[in-house]
């Protein structure tokens, strides 16, 4: 229906832009991660293996990859039991308040990331709120310290910054059973309960997949909370390629590193559309 | 679905609890005389707030944010809503790759984004400035508005387009005159998102400063240097003005939710 | 006033009773149900028994309340007030998961992410019945429906009306004592419509399940059910079997919305009914009455007038009038015409060739059923116009005495009212 010039229109700009500002990036990245930086901190253009023989022997990069994905397993899981339970209690329980209730998830999102780490370290902190208040009330007598700077914080920051991301689509995907379902369980002899693992659970799976990617992807990723909140051993693999950029200066190395983590993250974003594709029944 | 299950309620409770108390914290402690911290708050003053206003740095990276977040959400419409159109209409070549390139942004961890548009900064001699942020968040917001366009154009019906070539207007009066004006509600959406996630943006930001700074990265050099209560005054404010933008878009969209369904029931009524 | 119409109500009650089967092997009893969403008023003090073994098919415009009376009945909404019973015990207190009561939705409500045999067996399954027991009465019950091919389908793969059918396997299998369908053929096509319908009603005989069938077809209704129950904005209008329902409606709504009629106002003295230039002989008592005259129960005059004994039996009326118009509709045909006073009257014959000019039409004076007249698309009807007892005459003259209207007027431009005023307007754009 629509002629060839609307078409061009249509497509051609954002096809440029795109080509541009997203496809040659990502390729020059994948270039980097084949150059080398020599002493002088010039980069040598020369085609070479040594950055990703160097992430494969040194054990500090891999075990700083797992620690970072054990970081992000653990704030995917809570934010997916937090997020999950209240995308329940609203679609199911909520009745008249929903609306209301959603918003009440959604504004958090508006305050600055960075600010909700802050206050985090504020309430965390050796002379932080929570520290003064449990001796305030006499619980403790000397402030707690492993609260702050510890994977504990970056666990417990991140996950408050994501669990209203997971959250979103696993509502949208809880509104999108159909309630005649819901009633066509009761209607054949099957209790709240046994609705709830044999209708609603499966049927929220692509939600529940979405929310797991968007959790663990983006917490992996993260450089700010470990730097603001995570101490020494709070320290993820995002650092050390931000450190790499920056003071260290190995742009090749960090490359590299980067297209290894892009390469994790598209791995589980197929994964996880795969999943969802088999269990999406709209 | 009578009487919820009370563990159920309780724990709606505790994550609302959980989700608003850093929030809460925020604004208590930028009227905390002794500054950030200690419990429980005391001396209250407004002090941080003059001192706030005093401060000439804060406001200037407050303008650059409000500039990039305006040239980015310019960017992102002016190519993501054309970007919805070639995926909902037209047919091209490597449109699947492009369909994924496009949205890849709102998944992907800021950093990658930051440091591959860095990466071509530096081999092109792009000097880093705002310039070099606009086109960033531009570029990684494109999918949000790429996104929420599509939403609307898959509940436009396609009809309407046809009656309008049908009725003597051309593709360019058909877009102005239907398209858009069935879009409108996305557009206004994907715009207030696109403002305000780049107003927040700090990943893609942190790598392609140059001189001048946005605000989340001024209050990140401070928070660097150490507890500053007059971050969480400028934080207090910013929340008030973003909780106003919410309650006129959430008045915007009820209105128009309203009379789609009453529009849906008559429709309803009419047919049976 | 008050008082009369309290009275009328209690009247009606004992008269539904009455009109049911037979209240010794009543199965499940609806008494006195109320609902309210707000201050919607949805369902007013309906009392119904409904038999074992019966085929009820609750019929009604949309938002009449129908759909509400079934969700009452399946547990997913509760009586604002009265209860409901099924074989002596409180059925309306229990959740949907204890009844004995299956449901066949309108939009059929198949499981998505379960196979067309995990859906029929799910409500065995939750009843904890043995894997052997599951497999042979699921695949009986898609036998039955002729769908064993389809038992490892998914069924978003299958048709409509496929999909309908496993629905009807998934409620049957369960073996409950009472089956709810709502609207279940409404999404298919006419023809598929037809068929299913037959084959509704032979499964309903073989199982010998009360099915309790909502629909806002009244041809669905007269072809499958045992007994309609004709709902109008929550309340019941008339209770009886499909053939009592057409040939003896009880109001002029009911005379209306179930098949096609003539209205006829009439002026009623020493037994002779008299509507503009026709009368008839009528047993009611002197007044002002509506009458309904089917447009098949007027026919031709044959040229020779018919033959005594049949006269005597059945007193036919004869009249003249001239044809306006005449639509063709296959086997029979719809002629409109004019008789001598300006009455228009609707009349279906078999399709044939008319000579031009006046016609002679005649029709037995049984046909003329007296009606109560009910208002069209009022929310708030008055209590008496429901009453069943259209013999009772005394009734009728006592209830038409509060919407007598002054002057004959259109109740509903579908229906067929005859009216002066209307054959006005007809003459004038005639002459």
């Amino acid at each position: 229906m629509f002629s060839r010039a609307y078409r061009t229109v249509i497509t051609v700009p954002p096809l440029l832009w795109v080509a541009i500002f997203l496809l040659v990036p990502y390729a020059l990245m994948f270039c980097y991660s084949f150059w080398s930086v020599n002493d002088a901190g010039t980069i040598l253009h020369s085609w070479t293996m040594t950055n990703y023989h160097e992430l494969l022997t040194k054990p500090v990069y891999w075990q700083t990859l797992l620690r970072s994905m054990w970081i992000a397993a653990r704030v995917m899981f809570f934010s997916m039991l937090l997020g999950f339970l209240l995308a329940y209690f609203l679609s199911f329980h909520a009745g008249a308040r929903k609306d209301l209730y959603y918003q009440l998830v959604i504004i958090p999102l508006w305050v600055s990331y960075l600010v909700r780490a802050y206050a985090w370290k504020t309430i965390l902190g050796t002379d932080g709120v929570l520290n003064t208040l449990l001796q305030y009330v006499h619980v403790t007598k000397h402030p707690l310290d492993f609260l702050l700077y510890s994977p504990f914080a970056v666990v417990l920051t991140l996950t408050h910054i994501y669990t209203p991301f997971t959250f979103l689509p696993i509502y949208a995907s809880l509104e999108h059973i159909p309630r005649h379902l819901v009633e066509a369980s009761h209607d054949l002899g099957a209790t709240p309960a046994q609705t709830f693992w044999r209708v609603i659970l499966p049927l929220s799976i692509p939600g529940l997949l979405a929310g797991a990617t968007f959790a663990f992807v983006l917490s992996l990723g993260d450089f700010l909370a470990p730097l603001l909140l995570g101490g020494p051993s709070g320290i993820m693999i995002s650092n050390i390629v931000v450190s790499l950029f920056g003071a260290a200066y190995n742009w090749p190395l960090g490359a590299a590193i980067s297209l290894c983590m892009l390469a994790l993250v598209l791995a589980l974003i197929f994964f996880s559309e795969r999943l969802e594709k088999k269990w999406s029944f709209q | 679905m009578n009487g919820s299950p009370l563990w159920l309620k309780a724990h709606a409770l505790l994550v609302f609890a959980f989700l608003y108390l850093p929030i809460a914290i925020l604004i208590l402690y930028s009227f905390n005389g002794q500054g950030v911290g200690g419990f429980p708050p005391r001396d209250l003053t407004l002090n941080w707030y003059r001192i706030l206003f005093n401060d000439a740095a804060i406001w200037d990276s407050v303008l650059n944010s409000l500039l990039v977040a305006a040239s980015a959400m310019f960017i992102a419409l002016l190519f993501g809503i054309p970007a919805a159109l070639a995926l909902d209409r037209a047919n091209f070549p490597g449109k699947a790759l492009f369909r994924r390139l496009v949205l890849l942004p709102l998944i992907l961890p800021g950093i990658i984004t930051g440091l591959s548009l860095l990466m071509l900064f530096r081999v092109s001699n792009v000097k880093l400035s705002l310039l070099t942020i606009i086109l960033g968040h531009g570029t990684a917001l494109i999918s949000v508005a790429t996104t929420e366009a599509f939403a609307g154009l898959q509940k436009l019906n396609r009809a309407q387009e046809e009656a309008s070539l049908d009725l003597g207007a051309t593709y360019w009066q058909t877009f102005w005159r239907i398209t858009v004006p069935n879009l409108k509600l996305s557009i206004i959406g994907a715009a207030l998102l696109i403002f305000t996630l780049s107003m927040d943006e700090i990943a893609v930001s942190f790598f392609l400063i140059g001189r001048d700074n946005t605000l989340p990265l001024e209050i990140w050099g401070r928070l660097r240097r150490g507890i500053t209560p007059e971050i969480n005054a400028i934080s207090t404010i910013i929340f008030m003005f973003s909780l106003a933008a919410i309650v006129l878009w959430y008045r915007l969209r009820t209105r128009a939710e309203v009379t789609s369904e009453i529009a849906a029931e008559l429709v309803e009524t009419a047919g049976s | 006033m008050q008082a009369a119409k309290k009275n009328m109500a209690t009247k009606t009650e004992s008269a539904t009773t009455q009109t049911s089967p037979s209240t010794s092997n009543s199965l499940v009893s609806i008494r006195s149900v109320a609902k309210n969403f707000g201050k919607n008023i949805v369902l007013r003090d309906i009392s119904l028994e409904i038999a074992e073994g019966e085929f009820l098919t609750i019929l009604g415009e949309s938002g009449s309340g129908k759909t509400t009376l079934l969700r009452i009945l399946a547990g997913f909404e509760h009586p604002t007030s009265g209860e409901v019973w099924m074989s002596n015990e409180r059925l309306d207190t229990q959740p949907p998961y204890r009844r004995r009561v299956n449901t066949v939705f309108q939009s059929y409500a198949l499981f998505p992410h379960m196979t067309v045999e995990q859906n029929v067996g799910y409500g065995l399954s939750i009843a904890k019945r043995p894997a052997a027991e599951i497999e042979q009465r699921v695949s009986e019950a898609l036998a039955k429906v002729k769908m064993s091919a389809y038992a490892k389908s998914k069924p978003s793969k299958i048709s409509g009306g496929q999909q309908q059918r496993i629905a009807l396997a998934r409620a049957l299998v369960n073996r409950p004592q009472v089956l709810l369908l709502d609207e279940p053929l409404s999404a298919l096509d006419a023809n598929l419509r037809r068929e299913m319908q037959v084959e509704l009603k032979a499964l309903q005989r073989e199982v010998g399940i009360t099915f309790i069938f909502v629909t806002h077809d009244q041809e669905e209704a007269m072809v499958m059910s045992d007994r309609i129950a004709l709902l109008r904005s929550g309340e019941l209008e008339q209770v009886a079997s499909p053939r009592e329902i057409y040939s003896r409606p009880a109001t002029s709504y009911t005379a209306q919305f179930i098949g096609h009629t003539n209205l006829l106002h009439a002026d009623v003295l020493n037994g002779t009914a008299m509507c503009d230039r026709l009368t008839w002989p009528t047993t009611i008592a002197d007044g002002e009455a509506l009458f309904s005259l089917r447009p098949e129960s007027i026919r031709i005059a044959r040229i020779a007038p018919p033959a005594i004994g049949q006269q005597k039996a059945e007193p036919s009326i004869r009249f003249r009038a001239t044809l306006r118009d005449q639509v063709f509709h296959g086997a029979t045909e719809l002629l409109r015409v004019e008789c001598a006073g300006g009455l228009l009257l609707t009349i279906r014959t078999a399709s044939r060739d008319l000579p031009k000019g006046p016609l002679e039409f005649e029709f037995n004076a049984a046909d003329a059923v007296p009606v109560r007249a009910t208002r069209l698309g009022s929310n708030a009807p008055d209590s008496a116009s429901k009453d069943s007892a259209s013999k009772d005459s005394s009734s009728v003259n006592s209830s038409s005495t509060d919407s007598k209207p002054k002057d004959f007027k259109v109740q509903d431009s579908n229906t067929e009212v005859a009216s002066p005023k209307f054959i006005k307007s007809v003459k004038k754009e005639s002459a």
